[in-house]
């Protein structure tokens, strides 16, 4: 090549090598501001990053026909995710699996993930309650005098006796009937208009559907002059005497609820009994503390590992080894963008593999090292070299890439989210290992190559190595 | 030699002792919690048989409490967490994780199935890469090679645990996953090399003598065995910063990672190679007979 066209080849290639220093430096900025408090795209942690919660339900289905299936599992999961929000948790997130492996092909799945939840009853209560609803009425055969002489009993035992509360317990004034919450139509809060020196006193309108209307009108025609119980989960909220037949399927609850009661009251009502009864399966809870430190520890060992890597690279490489680190550098810098943009979830499993793929990143750099000092070897020039080496280079990377890639597949599509965390790193960086080796870090080294004779000191800045062992 | 004493002692404990599996593979609960003050742990041992919840304590420093036990669902969670309590002392739960036991036996499937998928999917892709070398050892041989490298590679760190005790849960079966993907990196870039070498001396026909071959194999071994012990220099950096610095509960992960890496650089070097040449010596034999 003659002196001219060399030194456009070079400068052409400088050019772009700047250009990648000055992106580099953006994306440094724009990852170190968003590390500070307040920041617009915080990292997103996993639970077991920032403590919080996590529960796998299983969804009995087989009542459902097939088709129904990811219809019901859409509206439970719409259900839970009403329930979680009204109890104000921030960012969960709820979603439906299928198991696709083995004999258990059509198991399906409901995860909830809540952050910062860590009282796991609490959890559990929130999402397993399914309000039920109930109408009772007055059981004949129930015997006041002996219900009473238990009352007498226990107050006298100072409200200790077990064996006498059990008793009470089981004896109820009030019998099942058949007309229940399946049949409630919408539940709606209203205000009773009647004057009462309070003020307005916030009432539950309820209505029924079609067939409960008639169920309702059954109740109340022969049970007149008698109570109606209104038994929420188990609980009696209202004991109404009724007056008349109710044949509009409207019934009212009143009670000395205020208006945050009866709101909440309306809405368990409303968010209604779960298509597909659930059951819990799995839990997994880590407390904010262990979180905490779990990130340190991630950031820590990190910025050790890559200090580390990089001071090894120059010792071992010598200059090709700095341009090596420099594509580091680069490398991470994308790799964190990413997170933040895409963004990718970090759990502690992502972060290992977020290190461990700094050490792929960089043995696409040492095969091309090694190669460039073989060329540099058999004669040529150092630019040359450099060229060759990359070339020669590619199909290693190439292949051995593809295996990583095909390992994180598999990873991938194994299952819970501790592995897809860590999958999700590893593909990723993978291939934008593969950028950076081969795109940046080419750009970076032909920028700077020297044409020309290869002299003694080219030769040591270029080769790699102790003496030696050389 | 080495690996084979190795190989077969692991297989030999294996057998012997059994795997420790972790609760995500038997089903079960694991809580860790804490207390201000040192914790009685008979006491709360009695109060859990109390409720019938099968259990069993670690004490672990001086202050915590590590419990194991049965599956906790939503009837007994409740009752689980109060019989925690004891009087005076404020306790705090660090770590909760309970796992059914159709859950558990459905991870145990999964993560056979992986492992062997992703062997099949080593073999698959060896042999397309390498089919422009098919002589004078035929290209799906290199992947039968590179799987019983890898083999080899997993069964140490399993040896190595179970020797020790350590338990097993899905970051292990991770792990080993990764080192399925990574150490078959060292293991391909040689062969790849051969691969090269092969085609500029224009191989691939049944002329090439066994010396030749032997010698190719030699020389890409050399070529670059400086490159194989560079990665695994990096990558054990990285992993012994992640060990020491790094969060407990990536650990299981990054050990297994850590013995697979340094056995994986041994076997590509020590094993895949000799293995390759041992092959094509069979090939001969049975060609002249």
């Amino acid at each position: 090549m003659n002196k001219i066209t060399e030194f456009f080849a070079r400068t052409q290639k400088q050019w772009i090598a700047s250009g990648f220093i000055i992106i580099a430096v953006l994306l440094g900025v724009f990852v170190w501001q968003n590390t500070q408090k307040g920041a617009l795209h915080p990292f997103r942690l996993g639970l077991d990053l920032s403590g919080g919660s996590r529960l796998v339900y299983k969804a009995d289905v087989t009542k459902l026909p097939a088709n129904d299936i990811n219809e019901s599992m859409a509206s439970i999961r719409d259900i839970i995710d009403r329930r979680v929000n009204s109890f104000g948790v921030s960012e969960p997130i709820i979603a439906t699996e299928t198991s696709s492996f083995g004999e258990e092909a059509n198991k399906y799945r409901l995860s909830v993930e809540l952050p910062g939840i860590t009282d796991v009853n609490q959890a559990i209560e929130t999402i397993g309650k399914t309000p039920i609803l109930e109408f009772k009425t007055e059981d004949p055969k129930f015997d006041k005098v002996k219900y009473n002489a238990l009352i007498e009993t226990f107050k006298k035992s100072d409200n200790k006796d077990m064996k006498t509360l059990s008793a009470l317990m089981s004896m109820s004034p009030y019998v099942g009937t058949d007309l229940t919450g399946k049949y409630l139509k919408r539940a709606q809060v209203q205000f009773d208009q009647t004057n009462t020196s309070f003020g307005v006193k916030p009432i539950i309108g309820l209505e029924f559907n079609d067939v409960g209307k008639q169920k309702f009108a059954d109740i109340t025609k022969a049970n007149i002059g008698k109570t109606v119980a209104i038994f929420l989960d188990g609980q009696a909220i209202s004991t109404p005497v009724v007056q008349t037949e109710i044949t509009d399927g409207n019934a009212i609850i009143t009670g000395s609820f205020s208006v945050k009661e009866a709101k909440e009251l309306v809405g368990r009502l409303n968010s209604g009994a779960l298509p597909v009864p659930i059951s819990l399966m799995t839990t997994e809870t880590i407390g904010p503390a262990l979180g905490a430190d779990a990130t340190n520890a991630s950031t820590n060992a990190g910025i050790i590992a890559f200090i580390a890597i990089c001071i090894f690279l120059i010792i071992y490489y010598r200059f090709t080894g700095v341009l090596a680190a420099v594509a580091l550098i680069f490398y991470g810098l994308i790799m964190l963008t990413l997170f933040i943009l895409i963004p990718i979830t970090l759990t502690a499993s992502g972060i290992a593999a977020f290190i461990i793929s700094l050490g792929i990143a960089v043995d696409a750099n040492i095969l091309i090292s090694e190669r460039i000092k073989e060329e540099i070897n058999s004669g040529r020039t150092v630019y040359d070299a450099v060229r060759e080496g990359f070339v020669r280079a590619w199909t290693s990377i190439r292949d051995a890439n593809f295996n990583s890639l095909i390992a994180g597949a598999v990873l991938f599509f194994f299952g819970t989210t501790v592995i897809k965390g860590f999958a999700v790193v590893f593909i990723l960086g993978t291939v934008v290992s593969m950028f950076s080796a081969i795109t940046v870090c080419r750009y970076f080294m032909l920028s700077v190559a020297p044409h020309g004779e290869v002299t003694k000191s080219k030769r040591w800045l270029y080769g790699a190595g102790f003496t030696k062992f050389y | 030699m080495i690996s084979g004493i190795l190989l077969v002692s692991s297989f030999g404990v294996l057998i012997a002792k059994g795997l420790n599996y972790g609760i995500e593979f038997t089903g079960g609960t694991l809580i860790e919690v804490s207390y201000d003050k040192k914790p009685d742990a008979k006491e709360v041992a009695n109060q859990l048989t109390a409720i019938q919840y099968m259990n069993h304590i670690q004490e672990s420093g001086d202050m915590k409490l590590i419990i194991k036990g049965d599956e906790i669902n939503e009837l007994n969670q409740k009752s689980v967490t109060d019989a925690l309590k004891l009087d005076g002392l404020k306790e705090t739960i660090l770590k909760q994780d309970s796992i059914g036991s159709s859950m558990s036996s459905e991870l145990k499937t999964k993560s056979l199935y992986s492992i062997l998928l992703v062997i099949l999917g080593v073999i698959i892709f060896l042999t397309y890469a390498f089919r422009s070398v098919s002589y004078p050892v035929k290209s799906w041989k290199y992947g039968i090679i590179a799987v019983i490298t890898l083999l080899h590679d997993i069964m140490i760190p399993v040896g190595v645990y179970v020797i020790m005790g350590l338990e097993i849960d899905t970051l292990f079966i991770v792990g080993i996953l990764s080192i399925l993907g990574l150490s078959l990196n060292d293991t391909i870039v040689v062969f790849d090399r051969i691969r090269e070498s092969l085609t500029i001396a224009k191989a691939g026909t049944k002329n090439m003598t066994q010396d030749e071959f032997e010698v190719i194999v030699g020389t890409s071994l050399y070529q670059t065995i400086s490159r194989s012990l560079n990665t695994t220099v990096v990558l054990i950096i990285a992993l012994v910063s992640l060990l020491v610095w790094g969060p407990a509960s990536v650990f299981n992960l990054v050990f297994v990672l850590l013995i697979g890496m340094i056995v994986g650089t041994y076997s590509s070097i020590f094993v895949a190679s000799p293995l390759l040449t041992f092959v094509s010596n069979m090939n001969r034999d049975s060609v002249k007979k």
